[in-house]
């Protein structure tokens, strides 16, 4: 998985080599996203596999880059939309620095992940599903990262910690706030 | 690749590995690389180099070998050591003291005479700890590719699916529909072009059984999916996989490499008209996917929601077209099934259930790990030779079978034999293979509403009553549990259960109530107690005593 | 194609093997209640009031989507398909925020007269009351989410019959939402082409033309129809030798 994109399928796609000319855009990672396009031959089908590139080369999917996709695939607009809005995996807000992805799985919530919500939320002052206002920290949920038999499991910016406390899991969330911007690896 | 080359690329392999002294195989699947498996595999090699054994020592990275709980596991495949709880202190104590003297690490020993591991019959994951996941050429020496070759250049793809029918293979995805009797009418669907779809978007929560086999033998898959082509007259493949899975993508996606390479996939495989390609398709977080047509629409780039049936997919699937849809477990099992033949697979289990089962044990339970048992065990033998039973001081309350769609089983069912149409009959389903264990500490009621809250999100909100009804069972639940429920609001929910079961349009909502509706059957005091609750009231399971009665 | 015959409610029909078993219902004179069914676009089974039973299954079938067999034996009017018809108004009236007494379709609203039908006297699951926007910035028309049952014939006429896909649906579960273009206020958007289809097909007071009072406004879906027929007839093929 790329840790600075947050996305395993950026790296089948790595930046294009400083001798080619730039994006008519002026931003280079538009071609990233053309070569993804033009490996599905543009096709409506690969909206999601599309959308999914774009989300690891951006981070998030804004509107512009939503019309791209659109435009880029010659579907309509509201389509795009809808099925960035159905799949949880696509975010339209930026993201914060660090990610805490709390697993709620079966197997979690068993084993006490409702206690590690409670106590992230009010350490970080913002619910599941949101940013800090500093942007350093999104509270992410996720259905089960099948790593049940280490239960209650956390992936903090793509590293699975497993068998979480309440208080283990604001430790390590902490020690991201101890050295603001510092990408913890 | 003919049948002789792949027959030598066999031989080859094997005397490859023969040269080595010793074999060690360490967990590369996500369980185990999730608690430092990687860096154990480094420092197992870091080890073997400072000591020159490179000639005598291979390591090979391995699928899941079940103990999960106790990872990183590292196995000795001479004499079958298994170590767990390795870290790299213990790798470099394995290789010094074990490899070098031939004296065992006495501490980090698996006893592999505990019923944990002799009650399990092993077909899917038979190469999960022994075979190198990322080698084509291990998958190969182990046997692999042979059921391809076998049906591709002796049999006739109506040959292959009598074969798959007389096995008594059934759907391992949930609701156990025969396999054989699935690819019959693929292969009878008029349409030029016909699809193979491998359904891998696991999203019960406690489930990682497809997960683990894509991660250690992805090529088992392939080659299922590949004789799945040739039996039913599709030339395209497709793998449905979570996004939430990176480590199996980045695996497939090298096995489909090497098998294309190989001319194990692609055009005139083993020189017959048989060509066949798979491609990967990663879900982006939608439950309902694992439903087959919204699995379809989520492949054709759609929102994933579902369509009435019929048609099923078999006559109208991807684009239109016949699709025969399994899953990952599934097409795990057709290769032995063509290599070892129907008879062998079907004398396994009980007769209506053949063959074996794949669950991922979780919850409170001692062995928390992925086990394989032959179907009719038992619920006993699982929970309590296997799984060691529940944690000190506890005891065993409910097992959960199915996820969000399924039941959970009572202690005074604890006998009954684990097949599809037993787990029925007390309201459960056999599910994908998610079984997590709750203790005394488990509250019914929170549990229940765990899972409606679940089904709350991941509605696709195509139809009212999943949509709508889901919201109100949740709510209803939230009452009840908040001690501020009437008599009047059990009746509604049961009618609102009922209705939704009846009336929702894909199986998501028709199982949705489920959980409740199989918790309101054997723990129905749980909720009883808590209709008018008194003040103060504290509800089972969150103390230890009970401070009130009924 | 051939000729089945069947019965509904004890009652002998003949259909085609290819029609539903609603069509065949109707061209009987047998009401079966529906909401997201209208004659001319695609049939995608979401609102469950179309239910039927049929001898033989425990489960319950959509009329709109599922197609005869000879010999089927078809209820469509028994105890229990009432009371769930009723408790899907139920909830359909619970999820939005419906003031009939306030709205322009007052006494012409589908959902209104399904709640009659169904002899809904009170709800008995609570509203939601959940917070949607009414977006007024379309020049001719308005959508009031409020209103909106999520029955999609909007997103269906702008897609199979205008070809502007306009609408779609966003988000999920009970967070579904009728959206145009990117979530976009309407009377911004690009696509669509103001041909006003989606007001009147709509069941309910959600989209709604300008200057419409209340209980003022009927909705009219016979022009689908003769789009639909002369389409299939392919009609417009020669368009030009038309228009001398």
């Amino acid at each position: 998985m790329c840790n600075r994109h947050r996305n395993l399928l950026i790296c089948n796609d790595m930046p294009p080599t400083n001798q080619e000319k730039p994006h008519p855009s002026g931003d280079n990672r538009f071609k990233l996203l053309d070569r993804a396009i033009t490996r599905h031959q543009s096709r409506g089908d690969a909206l999601i596999e599309v959308l999914h590139v774009a989300q690891g080369i951006f981070g998030f999917l804004d509107n512009d880059l939503l019309i791209y996709v659109a435009r880029s695939l010659k579907l309509p607009l509201s389509r795009v939309y809808g099925v960035a809005t159905f799949y949880h995996f696509f975010t339209l807000k930026p993201q914060g620095n660090h990610t805490f992805v709390l697993c709620t799985g079966t197997a979690c919530y068993v084993k006490g992940a409702s206690g590690i919500q409670k106590a992230v939320e009010h350490h970080c002052g913002v619910r599941f599903g949101q940013t800090t206002a500093d942007n350093q920290i999104s509270l992410v949920s996720a259905r089960c990262v099948g790593s049940c038999g280490r239960a209650p499991v956390a992936v903090l910016d793509d590293a699975v910690a497993g068998k979480l406390t309440p208080e283990s899991a604001v430790e390590k969330i902490g020690e991201w706030q101890q050295v603001p911007g510092e990408a913890a690896a | 690749m003919t049948v002789e080359e792949l027959r030598e690329v066999a031989e080859k392999e094997t005397a490859r590995q023969a040269e080595y002294r010793h074999r060690i195989t360490c967990c590369s699947a996500a369980g185990c690389a999730s608690c430092g498996g990687t860096a154990v595999h480094d420092a197992l090699a870091k080890a073997i180099k400072a000591r020159n054994l490179e000639k005598e020592v291979e390591l090979a990275g391995t699928g899941c070998m079940g103990l999960c709980g106790e990872g990183p596991l590292v196995r000795i495949a001479g004499d079958g050591t298994l170590y767990q709880r390795v870290d790299a202190a213990v790798a470099e104590r394995i290789i010094e003291e074990h490899i070098a003297q031939g004296k065992k690490v006495e501490e980090n020993l698996v006893d592999t005479s505990d019923p944990f591991f002799s009650s399990q019959v092993k077909i899917v994951l038979e190469n999960c700890g022994s075979t190198d996941s990322e080698k084509i050429d291990d998958y190969i020496a182990a046997g692999g590719y042979e059921a391809l070759a076998k049906a591709v250049t002796e049999m006739q793809p109506a040959e292959v699916v009598e074969e798959v029918r007389k096995s008594g293979l059934r759907g391992r995805g949930g609701a156990g529909y025969p396999t054989g009797l699935k690819w019959g009418i693929v292969r009878k669907a008029q349409g030029e072009q016909k699809y193979v779809v491998c359904n891998a978007d696991e999203g019960d929560p406690g489930a990682f059984m497809d997960r683990s086999v894509l991660e250690g033998d992805p090529h088992r898959v392939l080659e299922g999916m590949a004789i799945g082509g040739y039996a039913t007259g599709a030339s395209q493949g497709f793998i449905y996989v979570r996004a939430e899975y990176p480590l199996a993508i980045e695996r497939l996606r090298l096995a489909i490499k090497q098998a294309e390479r190989a001319g194990l996939l692609g055009n005139r495989i083993f020189d017959s008209q048989f060509n066949f390609r798979i491609d990967i398709r990663i879900g982006a977080g939608a439950f309902v996917c694992g439903e087959e047509t919204a699995l379809i629409r989520s492949i054709e780039g759609k929102r994933g929601r579902p369509r009435p049936r019929p048609p099923y997919p078999s006559e109208k699937g991807l684009w239109g077209a016949p699709t025969l849809i399994n899953n990952v477990e599934t097409f795990a099992n057709i290769a032995p099934i063509i290599r070892k033949g129907s008879g062998w697979f079907a004398a396994i289990g009980t007769p209506k259930s053949a063959g074996t089962k794949v669950f991922a044990l979780a919850g409170k339970i001692r062995n928390t790990g992925l086990i394989e048992v032959p179907m009719g065990i038992p619920l006993r033998r699982i929970i309590f030779d296997i799984g060691g039973g529940t944690p000190e001081g506890t005891t065993f309350k409910a097992a959960q079978t199915g996820g969000p769609s399924g039941g959970c089983i009572p202690a005074e069912s604890l006998d009954l034999p684990v097949d599809y149409e037993s787990l029925a009959t007390v309201g459960s389903i056999m599910g994908s293979g998610g079984l997590i264990v709750m203790d005394s500490t488990s509250n019914m009621v929170d549990v229940a509403k765990y899972f409606m809250d679940f089904c709350v999100d991941e509605s696709c909100g195509k139809c009212v009553p999943c949509r709508v009804g889901t919201v109100h069972i949740h709510g209803l639940l939230e009452k009840i549990s908040e001690g501020r429920g009437t008599t009047d609001d059990l009746a509604l929910l049961e009618e609102l259960c009922q209705m939704v079961k009846d009336t929702s349009l894909c199986g998501l909502g028709q199982s949705a109530p489920n959980p409740v509706l199989s918790t309101l059957r054997f723990f129905r005091h749980e909720y009883t107690e808590l209709l008018h609750a008194p003040e103060g009231y504290v509800p089972a399971g969150t103390a230890n005593e009970k401070s009130t009665t009924q | 194609m051939a000729i089945l015959t069947l019965t509904i409610n004890g009652e002998h029909v003949s259909g085609k093997d290819d029609e539903s078993l609603l069509a065949i219902a109707q061209q009987h004179g047998i009401r079966i209640p529906t909401l997201c069914h209208l004659d001319g676009l695609s049939d995608v089974g979401a609102c469950r009031l179309c239910l039927v039973e049929i001898e033989g299954s425990p489960k319950l079938f959509p009329a709109c989507t599922t197609r005869p067999q000879e010999g089927m034996a078809v209820s469509t009017d028994t105890e229990r398909l009432r009371r769930y018809r009723r408790i899907i108004i139920e909830f359909l009236a619970s999820e939005g925020n419906h003031q009939c007494a306030v709205c322009v379709v007052n006494n012409h609203c589908e959902l209104q007269n399904l709640s009659y039908e169904t002899r809904l006297t009170h709800v008995s699951v609570p509203y939601l009351y959940p917070k949607k926007e009414l977006d007024a910035s379309h020049e001719n028309f308005i959508i009031d989410r409020n209103r909106c049952i999520l029955c999609t014939r909007c997103v269906r006429v702008c897609h199979e019959v205008e070809g502007a896909h306009t609408w779609d649906i966003a988000g999920r579960g009970i967070a579904c939402e009728i959206i145009s273009d990117l979530n976009q206020p309407w009377g911004t958007s690009e696509s669509c082409t103001s041909c006003g289809k989606c007001v009147l097909v709509c069941p309910t007071g959600a989209l709604i033309e300008k200057g419409e009072a209340v209980a003022e406004m009927e909705k009219k879906t016979d022009f689908l129809r003769y789009i639909v027929n002369a389409r299939r007839k392919r009609e417009w093929v020669n368009v030009d030798s038309d228009e001398e």
